[in-house]
């Protein structure tokens, strides 16, 4: 029977791992602007449950705070990106 | 027995981002990706951060915990709809096997309005004058 916490650090930090890898990819090689800017987004959210996971691994609730910051950051670079590339459509 | 809950919600969040991931690397085409990324990745991050509201048994932790989960199910949709008004825009392509476009044709080209169709039908004569004069305008 494995203990909880080497089951966060053995199961659920690679999977969050590999997530992230298989998002970079697509940003690497989507073929059109939208496409990187919602792997940007997806990247940006998985970051937010390898925070949450980190900060119950190191017992740490101050980690927390970084992921509101990160789930701002995310929303508003997605608002302005979507505003612009509409507004680059008009000219 | 927190320890099973823990592990059973965590599982469940992280396959739901490990599934985001796989769609987005695999899916045909922007809008199936888009489609696809938003929900699982949503559901994902709440499992997850439920997980550590029950982990630290402290109010202050719980109540951060419910905040950051209810700023992404607000934000998330209204991100989502967004990129993709503006990708169908700016005119990315529609998979070839897609079914149906019930978009084609409703949206103005120069204001970025959506109209329905029974009223493009009844006043055909008050749209086309509005789009030369505005061609005009930016002639």
């Amino acid at each position: 029977m494995i203990t909880l916490e080497t089951y966060f650090d053995y199961v659920i930090l690679p999977i969050l791992a590999i997530s992230v890898m298989m998002v970079f990819i697509r940003l690497f090689k989507g073929p059109s602007l939208v496409d990187r800017v919602i792997a940007l987004d997806l990247i940006i959210t998985t970051g937010i449950g390898i925070i949450t996971v980190y900060s119950i691994r190191s017992n740490q609730a101050v980690f927390l705070d970084v992921a509101i910051i990160l789930a701002l950051i995310a929303f508003l670079g997605t608002v302005a990106f979507a505003y612009y590339i509409e507004k680059q459509k008009d000219d | 027995m927190i320890d099973i809950i823990l592990a059973i919600l965590s599982s469940i969040g992280a396959l739901s981002i490990l599934f985001a991931s796989i769609g987005i690397l695999r899916m045909p085409d922007f809008y199936l990706r888009l489609s696809v990324t938003v929900k699982a990745s949503t559901l994902g991050v709440g499992l997850l951060l439920i997980c550590a509201a029950i982990m630290f048994p402290d109010v202050s932790v719980t109540t951060k915990a419910i905040a950051i989960i209810f700023f992404l199910i607000i934000t998330a949709p209204i991100a989502a709809h967004m990129i993709g008004r503006s990708a169908y825009f700016t005119g990315t392509p529609l998979w070839k096997d897609t079914v149906i476009d019930e978009l084609a044709g409703m949206y103005n080209k120069e204001t970025h309005e959506l109209e329905s169709k029974e009223e493009e039908a009844e006043n055909p004569a008050n749209e086309g004058p509005n789009i030369a004069k505005s061609e005009e305008e930016t002639e």
